[in-house]
């Protein structure tokens, strides 16, 4: 019995519960939002200790044996992202605070945030293929009345593309599942991937592996798949945008590199070409697709495609350390891609736009903002000593290592790219004088989500940001250690045998899961029944 | 059984996919309420079809006597129908609100989030 793996997915139901029980009163939702994302932090934490000291952390729910119930399992790369998660979570809740409209609050804005907490946590802990297209609901049922809050025609313009795409991945996934078990009769992850190893090479594990991979990458936003991400990211609230741009994508990746990694990892010769060029392309139309933009937001959606490319890279070259890499940029793009969706909403703030070509000034008025700025901005192109640069540097070197040479070109040439629109926005906004023709003076009429004027309570807004910015720096400053833990993660994600031992227990691997399903099944019904009074 | 269950499912994607592509908005629904239909169908197919053997183990035994039903895909179609109904529910709003806003039932004429 291990508490710390199900509190990260207990503990948002629990504040959303308690958000939804005090719906008129605002202060007590507000109190949760952060009281409850602080409980949330804790607990990862809690959690990635845990796992740095055992590997693995399970628990089978209800105590039903492994392949029977549900399994809850952490290995290295669950717990770093659950603790991205719970740092994620407390940011935005205090940055909620101040950049939320009073008309999104009255309307369960707290009580969706801390689902789509629960449905993200779920989905990193859970060791059961059907749960995992579960809990993708429940984040994407709470991301669809996130996205629409407000009823903007942007808003539904951007949710039926979002809300149309992520319904047909979903179908897919689940006719994905259902072939699966009919094909293993299983629904366990690790006891799938022990199955789907025994059994004779057929055509049948080749389609549902591409099956998965084209759900999970419209999900992640992956080339060609990724169009529904810039049409909507830059609609919300803009809270709602950096928690989608931080978390939402990466539970696709996430899932990529626990399926191929996992289960399908015998395909992944035949897969390793598409998975490749897929990341290629990604990562250029991405950049390409910024560089044509000058809206802020837009210009960041973009990025983020191009930035899920680098992800999915590291997953294609298939090496531990290039899976090493893979994680690194998940780790580090959550944080920083974050932080500039936060910038974003305090440059909003104080000059009433996103549009670059309105906007200017602010690295004379808001000298620290700018740095902030500065900070995460560079990171994301990758310039030393920043976390990007270290994502980027281990995903070269397996990249080289592997001999794909010309991804790796293409990588750093989009780095490049990169700097371009990242540089593009630095003059825009905060080096140029501010234009004429803005008639929002700076600083004087902070606008809400709701286009009502606000108290000026920067520093609610202030404090994440500075927080995520010192993260990429200490990322940047602190490589070794954390290169250990991403080391840790490609060992275990490239033997997954230590993982299916985690799940169905030393004893009761190999031989006894190659029994027939059918026995095993009546036996576990006839000990139940004897325990039964 | 199967085969007639095969070609209902593949004529539910098809038809599904069909309206999908439409401009409509009403008729994208329609199409994705299909999809989700045909995948539920999917898997209970796919799961192997038993007929009249209800997964129940007589009194006194500890094993039910002979084939019976595999009952783990009989929930699994029940989550997703339940999970299908939910969003489908969201998604009928939506194109509601959608509609009252841009008053017109056609995907042309929603392309401003687009770049």
């Amino acid at each position: 019995m291990r508490p710390e793996v199900a509190l990260p997915v207990l503990l948002p139901l629990l504040s959303g519960t308690i958000s939804l029980l005090f719906w008129r009163s605002r202060p007590m939702q507000r109190f949760v939002a952060v009281a409850g994302n602080v409980a949330l932090l804790v607990v990862s934490l809690w959690l990635f200790i845990a796992v740095l000291s055992d590997g693995y952390v399970t628990m089978q729910m209800g105590s039903w044996p492994a392949p029977f119930g549900i399994t809850l399992i952490a290995d290295m790369l669950s717990a770093v992202m659950i603790l991205l998660t719970g740092i994620i979570g407390l940011a935005m809740g205090i940055y909620s605070l101040a950049s939320t409209g009073r008309g999104h609050e009255k309307f369960g804005y707290y009580p969706l945030m801390h689902l789509l907490l629960a449905g993200v946590a779920g989905a990193f802990l859970t060791g059961d293929i059907f749960n995992l297209y579960v809990w993708f609901e429940v984040m994407l049922v709470a991301s669809f009345a996130l996205l629409i809050l407000g009823g903007e025609r942007a808003q539904m313009e951007g949710a039926i593309k979002y809300v149309t795409l992520n319904l047909l991945a979903s179908v897919i996934f689940l006719t994905a599942v259902g072939l699966l078990y009919g094909t293993v009769g299983t629904l366990n992850m690790a006891d799938i991937a022990l199955r789907l190893d025994a059994a004779e090479h057929s055509g049948m594990v080749e389609v549902l592996a591409v099956m998965f991979m084209v759900a999970f990458g419209i999900k992640a936003a992956a080339f060609p798949l990724f169009f529904w991400l810039p049409a909507s990211y830059h609609t919300p609230p803009v809270a709602v945008s950096a928690l989608f741009a931080g978390l939402l994508t990466k539970v696709g990746v996430y899932s990529l590199f626990r399926v191929f990694t996992l289960m399908f990892d015998q395909t992944m010769g035949y897969l390793q070409d598409i998975m490749l060029w897929g990341a290629v392309f990604t990562m250029v139309t991405g950049v390409l697709g910024a560089a044509a933009q000058y809206e802020f937001r837009r210009i960041l959606s973009f990025h983020i495609v191009s930035q899920i490319g680098y992800m999915i890279l590291g997953l294609a070259l298939y090496t531990p350390l290039a899976i090493a890499g893979g994680v690194f940029a998940i780790m580090h793009n959550i944080v920083v891609k974050t932080n500039l969706f936060l910038i974003s909403g305090i440059t909003h703030r104080l000059q009433g736009t996103y549009q670059l070509k309105k906007m200017g000034g602010l690295y004379r008025e808001r000298p620290w903002l700018a740095v902030a700025f500065f900070i995460s901005a560079f990171s994301l192109a990758g310039i030393p000593p920043l976390s990007g640069f270290f994502a980027k540097f281990v995903l070269v070197r397996a990249g080289l290592e592997a001999e794909a040479y010309v991804a790796t070109g293409i990588a750093l040439a989009v780095g490049l790219m990169t700097l371009y629109s990242m540089v593009k926005i630095w003059n825009e906004v905060f080096w140029k004088a501010l234009p004429e023709d803005n008639h929002v003076p700076a600083s004087q009429t902070p606008v809400g989500d709701d286009g009502r004027l606000l108290k000026p309570s920067l520093w609610m807004m202030y404090l994440p940001v500075i927080v995520l910015a010192m993260m990429s720096l200490l990322i940047g400053i602190f490589a070794e250690p954390i290169m250990y833990v991403m080391t840790l993660i490609g060992d275990q994600l490239m033997t997954p045998s230590n993982y299916i031992e985690a799940v169905l227990g030393a004893s009761t691997s190999a031989e006894a899961a190659l029994l027939e399903p059918v026995e095993l099944s009546s036996e576990l019904a006839g000990d139940s029944l004897e325990e039964a009074p | 059984m199967e085969p007639i269950m095969a070609l209902a499912i593949g004529l539910l994607y098809a038809t599904a996919i069909f309206m999908m592509l439409r401009r409509s908005i009403v008729k994208l629904v329609i199409g994705l309420l299909l999809l989700s239909n045909g995948a539920n169908l999917l898997i209970f197919t796919t799961a192997g079809m038993t007929r009249g053997a209800p997964p129940l183990i007589p009194e006194g035994a500890m094993q039910p006597l002979g084939e019976v039903a595999d009952p783990l895909p009989q929930a699994v179609v029940l989550t997703a129908i339940v999970i299908a109904f939910g969003v489908l529910a969201f998604a009928v709003v939506l194109i509601r609100r959608a509609y009252e806003i841009v008053k017109a039932d056609d995907l042309d004429k929603m392309k401003d989030t687009d770049t």
